[in-house]
């Protein structure tokens, strides 16, 4: 399943959506709109997608773990999800589907920094990319590419987990560490990233910093967090 | 010293008036009213007990008894305020869970309504 977390994506989620129906016509997309101001619901809707509207804005973690929850509910086997905002090419799914299964992996994560494709990203962004590449290095003791990427795929051990405890805010980087901690593991394969066809990066340079706070907080919090009496095998 | 001490009491007192008020006018839940009167009663009791504040203050190992009060009132309404947290923090949890589960079974009904069965598996 095709899952894209929407808020006030009116100008880019139906093109997403079709050009998704065009490359991968029985695949099918839900749209979790976070309660948008706009005409995200309506969209999505005539574009051809599954569409559920959280009652209040949730935010990104809460509205990509309600999709999570219903993609688990329905016995998804795997989800994909990418940005409503146009940032994420649909061709790539392929791509991150079969190395879900071909690896082996929990997750899956379309990097823009492998073989050094494009780089659709703000200087705000891209400074904190690289701080947390250099952070994540010695948490995961493994290199990640591009750990603030929301084009993502997970197996349905990871949606089991995430289903049940995903981060709100900014989840991405958490939830590698929620995976590290599980001793599940993760891929990148490389993508292409355009630039948004709609709307601004939720991540100013204002927001960076708090950004790089919060998640250096959350990461530390999903260390130190007790997970019951034996980790997971 | 004793103006402090005064004042704290009559604060006290004040506080727990105000937590039964709003008690009995149903703005206050009973069990989010006890660490508010936990608070205020323990104040009550340090400051109409000088034995208390002294034994504390050496505990505390400080030689002013009026530091030694201010601190224990600061501490105490941290205890207070971290309890709020953690009740904030389960509240918004649950908060979240029912968001989703009303926007997929909103969902899910939309789907028996409109459709003969939800979406396939893949």
């Amino acid at each position: 399943m095709i899952l894209i977390p929407a808020f006030n994506e009116e100008g880019a989620v139906g093109t997403v959506i079709k050009e998704i129906h065009a490359l991968h016509p029985n695949l099918p997309i839900l749209v979790v709109d976070d309660c948008s101001a706009d005409g995200t619901r309506t969209v999505a809707l005539e574009a051809g997608a599954d569409v559920i509207t959280v009652p209040y804005h949730l935010g990104l973690g809460g509205c990509v773990q309600a999709g999570y929850r219903l993609a688990f509910d329905l016995g998804f086997q795997y989800v994909i999800r990418l940005d409503g905002d146009g940032q994420h090419d649909p061709a790539y799914i392929s791509l991150i589907r079969d190395s879900l299964f071909r690896s082996g992996a929990q997750m899956v994560i379309g990097s823009r920094y492998i073989n050094g494709k494009g780089k659709h990203t703000s200087f705000a962004r891209g400074v904190g990319i690289v701080f947390f590449r250099w952070f994540l290095a010695i948490i995961l003791r493994k290199q990640v590419h591009d750990p603030t990427s929301g084009y993502v795929g997970v197996n349905r051990q990871a949606l089991e987990v995430f289903a049940r405890s995903f981060p709100l805010e900014y989840p991405e980087i958490e939830a590698l560490v929620v995976l590290q901690r599980l001793t599940f593991r993760f891929e990148e394969v490389p993508v292409k990233m355009r630039a948004r066809m709609f709307g601004t990066s939720t991540i100013t340079a204002v927001r960076s910093f708090y950004y790089v706070l919060h998640v250096l907080l959350g990461v530390v919090v999903n260390i130190l967090k007790y997970q019951g009496s034996k980790r997971r095998p | 010293m004793d103006r402090l001490l005064s004042i704290i009491a009559a604060f006290s007192l004040l506080l727990i008036l105000v937590v039964l008020f709003n008690i009995r006018r149903s703005h206050i839940r009973v069990e989010y009213s006890v660490s508010w009167l936990g608070a205020a009663v323990t104040l009550l009791i340090v400051t109409q007990s000088p034995w208390v504040l002294n034994l504390l203050a050496q505990f505390i190992g400080l030689n002013s008894l009026p530091i030694s009060l201010l601190l224990i009132v600061g501490a105490l309404f941290l205890v207070v305020f971290f309890r709020f947290s953690v009740v904030m923090s389960d509240l918004k949890d649950a908060n979240i869970a029912l968001t989703q589960k009303v926007a997929i079974l909103e969902y899910q009904l939309n789907a028996l309504h409109e459709k003969p069965q939800a979406p396939g598996r893949k």
